[in-house]
């Protein structure tokens, strides 16, 4: 019954979509209060109903109702309690209903914090945040229904994959749909200032929170899902170049270059038309990202072809708002000239340089990601593009940019002076240069990696303090005292120099050790000694374990006591690697137990991870970055401002 | 997260054809250290044919455990580095090459990233030559008589070593 008011509330959901789509922006156009006035209610009765869907489902999920289809498929009633919950989000369908869910819950809140939008704008952008809502509406409704029930429930699901039964896992879709969707936003109002012919500082001041919002939630999602493969899959991997990893990164590189032009537009009124194209894109690649994930055509064309009706549908929903977007922005961006002009050597080019940077990388991404499928429909050739790729085309730029990225920041609008910049600089360069001399030196082999990645990771963080303490004009009062958006572009862009310190001395001196162990063994990998004490089988809630206890010590003194198990789940017949991990800030211990052997001992595999922790702690550092920017007075102020009710006024806050 | 995809798609059957034994094992491992290595560099660049996007030496499936036996094999029998690759290839296909030869179509993917950024640089200097005229011109730089006196002002200011409250992100003086 609840599932049954769930999928009516799905329905009336779509239908308000449509409603909400059609009638403000015909308002807009004729200038019709009453009808654009439609749009706020609707925003919000649209994410009630959606809500509720959601709920239901959830409903079903937490009380393992069998009789639904997707409950079967993906639940098992002898799972946890949180991996009931989030498995409505770990399969195709109930993914999608978070999907829409959440972009109708963003719909909701820019309906609830627009009321100093000007009117038609205010209109305009909720209609086009709605047509995106129709088009997800339909592709549930019609090629993936989550309420299906079955003619003749079974006694008992058949599980969840065991892979996703963990906590990593269970938040890193939700995040990750809260970055895509947060990115419609961008893309509304982008679409509606392209119809209104009008972009100014006051739009970008609009955006940029969403933005902000967005790109924070991608942010986490993706380093959840990295932190994820580096304690699951059992060898210490964080990021591999699949496709699916692309397919969330490209909007999180463009996300990043649409933040920075977006401040250029607050700030200077230039590169409007440059910035509108940018959240038209960011947005596209989301949806890209979708299409790709959803339709599998990169994995496999087979697997395209197993399912064409939803690949076909989402590319076509691809094709609608791309092409429709680019057409708009085609006819419109001339209208949106630039009042500001700035000189070569300034902020704005150096925001210039980021964009076209981190532009390029996104672009390096998505040849990789798609040439395999371009060179199977083109030159019927069946070949791969994975990581030795990615990593020799996509670093440069990146390298690029941290180079750059100091300097920048404490460039002047306008116009500036580079040996000026660079002079303020002098403490971080020599900074840079040390570490990587003590790098060099720490190091046995003789791989530039390390040292570069610590020059660069130490130049971008000593750069983001300099930046601060310049800000702050060299006094320690006037710190504390910065506004957070100050705060914020110095945590993300050291959070950007922790993780390259953090990626680079990861993958330049891990050490690793693979070993058949027999109970009482004891060996040394890097200077640490491992002893395997005992390997015993216990019973998990829904799966079977053998772990091992393994005892570490340095020098004589007692380290850790570690536990690596391996699971079987019988339900879903899988078998899953926990890998036990010590955590440190300067090494990560990471032991790995495998098959039995024939002589009665384990095959181990050991490794000493460096500076592991600082690949998660940098994305961290990031996402708190924009956290603390998304929260500054300037933003808090226009929303006390809307709270007390003054006459609506359309002047920006200042 | 490469493991995702089964997620949001539900090909369970993917996993399902990995067997449970992890990666690189012990009996595989060769006795000579440098031989080793090497088949660790090659099985990196070599892509498990059954999986998503693993290489072999990632691999739990147990094709991937049959390449890296040949690649070692290969390596003990005296193969150069590229003679093991082209071995491979020759019977599993160019589908198994993580790093796309760089010759015929494939250069379009090498290439692809430098041209957008050679183009876009391109754009930047058309642009900046375009508003360089538009300031000879009369236009100006934007700036009127007063701001080029205050920038000129406060210019000097940074270079004295005082503070440079203006160059910030703050949007100027606060209340």
């Amino acid at each position: 019954m609840i599932a049954e008011l769930g999928h009516f509330a799905l329905i009336l959901a779509a239908f308000v979509a449509v409603l909400q789509a059609v009638l403000p922006l015909w308002g807009a156009w004729r200038r019709d209060p009453g009808l654009m006035a439609v749009a706020d209610p609707a925003a919000r009765i649209q994410f009630l109903l959606s809500a509720f869907a959601f709920a239901a489902l959830t409903h079903a999920f937490v009380t393992s109702d069998f009789s639904l289809r997707l409950v079967t498929l993906n639940s098992h009633s002898m799972k946890p309690l949180i991996y009931k919950i989030s498995g409505v989000w770990g399969n195709h369908e109930g993914s999608l209903l978070l999907w829409v869910t959440i972009l109708a819950g963003f719909g909701a809140a820019c309906a609830a914090f627009s009321s100093r939008l000007p009117a038609t704008l205010r209109a305009r952008v909720l209609s086009v945040q709605a047509m995106i809502g129709v088009a997800f509406y339909a592709f549930i409704l019609l090629t993936s229904n989550p309420f299906l029930r079955l003619q003749t429930p079974p006694f008992d699901g058949q599980d969840l994959n065991p892979l996703l039964q963990d906590p990593g896992l269970a938040f890193h879709p939700p995040f990750l749909y809260l970055g895509y969707v947060g990115l419609s936003v961008s893309f509304s109002f982008a679409v509606a200032a392209l119809i209104e012919g009008r972009v100014d500082a006051a739009w970008a001041r609009w955006v940029r929170p969403w933005t902000l919002a967005a790109w924070m939630f991608l942010t986490v999602g993706i380093a959840l899902g990295s932190w994820w493969a580096y304690y699951e899959l059992g060898w210490g991997g964080f990021w591999f170049w699949d496709p699916v990893e692309n397919a969330s990164f490209m909007p999180w590189l463009i996300a990043a270059a649409l933040l920075h032009s977006a401040a250029v537009v607050e700030k200077r009124e230039a590169l409007k038309a440059w910035t509108v194209l940018l959240a038209i894109m960011a947005f596209g690649f989301s949806l890209i990202g979708t299409f790709i994930v959803r339709s599998g055509v990169l994995t496999s064309v087979h697997a395209f072809a197993n399912d064409p009706e939803r690949g076909v549908f989402i590319l076509a929903i691809l094709a609608l708002f791309l092409a429709g977007s680019l057409t708009l922005f085609a006819l419109r961006a001339s209208a949106l000239a630039a009042s500001g002009v700035f000189a070569p050597v300034s902020r704005e080019t150096a925001l210039v340089l980021n964009n076209v940077l981190l532009s390029v990388a996104a672009f390096v991404v998505f040849v990789g990601t798609l040439w395999p499928l371009a060179a199977e429909m083109l030159f019927d050739r069946k070949l791969s593009v994975g990581p030795p790729f990615f990593n020799a085309a996509f670093s440069p730029f990146m390298i690029a940019l941290a180079l750059i990225l100091p300097v920048g920041a404490i460039l002047p609008w306008k116009r500036g002076r580079l040996g000026h910049a660079l002079r303020q600089l002098w403490g971080a360069a020599v900074l840079a240069v040390a570490a990587a001399a003590l790098g060099w030196t720490v190091q046995t082999g003789r791989t530039i990696l390390a040292p570069a990645g610590l020059a660069l990771g130490v130049w971008l963080i000593a750069g983001a303090a300099g930046d601060l303490w310049l800000r702050a004009a060299r006094a320690l009062r006037r710190l504390v005292r910065l506004p957070r958006a100050d705060w914020g572009r110095a945590s993300a862009h050291a959070g950007f120099g922790v993780s390259v310190i953090g990626i680079a001395l990861m993958l330049a001196w891990t050490v690793e050790d693979i070993r058949v162990a027999a109970i009482g063994d004891r060996f040394d990998v890097g200077g640490f000694s491992f002893s395997l004490d005992a390997v015993e089988e216990t019973q998990g809630p829904n799966y079977a374990a053998t772990v091992a206890t393994v005892r570490v010590a340095r020098g004589g003194v007692p380290v850790a006591v570690m536990h690596p198990e391996k699971r079987f789940y019988p339900v879903a017949r899988m078998p899953t690697t926990e890998a036990a991990i010590h955590n440190g800030v300067l090494r990560d211990l990471y032991v790995v137990i495998g098959d039995p052997q024939g002589d009665g001992g384990w095959a181990i595999r050991t490794y000493i991870k460096p500076f592991a922790n600082w690949v998660w702690a940098g994305a961290i550092l990031m996402a708190l970055g924009g956290l603390l920017s998304l929260t500054d007075r300037r933003y808090r102020v226009a929303a006390g401002a809307r709270r007390a009710g003054a006459a609506a006024s359309a002047t920006p806050a200042e | 997260m490469r493991r995702l995809l089964p997620a949001v798609f539900v090909a369970i059957h993917a996993i399902a054809l990995a067997a449970p034994a992890p990666a690189v094992q012990p009996d595989e491992i060769l006795p000579d250290p440098a031989l080793e290595r090497r088949a660790r560099e090659i099985s990196a660049l070599l892509r498990c044919p059954v999986c998503q996007g693993e290489s072999i030496d990632e691999s739990d499936a147990g094709v991937a455990r049959d390449l890296r036996l040949l690649v070692r094999e290969r390596l003990a029998a005296g193969d150069s580095d590229q003679e093991v690759i082209g071995y491979i290839v020759a019977r599993y296909g160019e589908f198994v090459l993580f790093d796309p030869p760089k010759s015929g179509a494939n250069l379009i993917l090498w290439i692809a990233g430098p041209a957008m950024l050679i183009l876009g640089l391109a754009v930047m200097a058309t642009l900046y030559r375009r508003g360089g005229r538009a300031a000879e011109g009369g236009a100006g730089d934007g700036l009127t008589d007063e701001e080029s006196a205050r920038l000129a002002a406060i210019l000097e200011r940074g270079e004295t070593g005082g503070g440079d409250m203006s160059h910030g992100g703050t949007g100027g003086p606060r209340q």
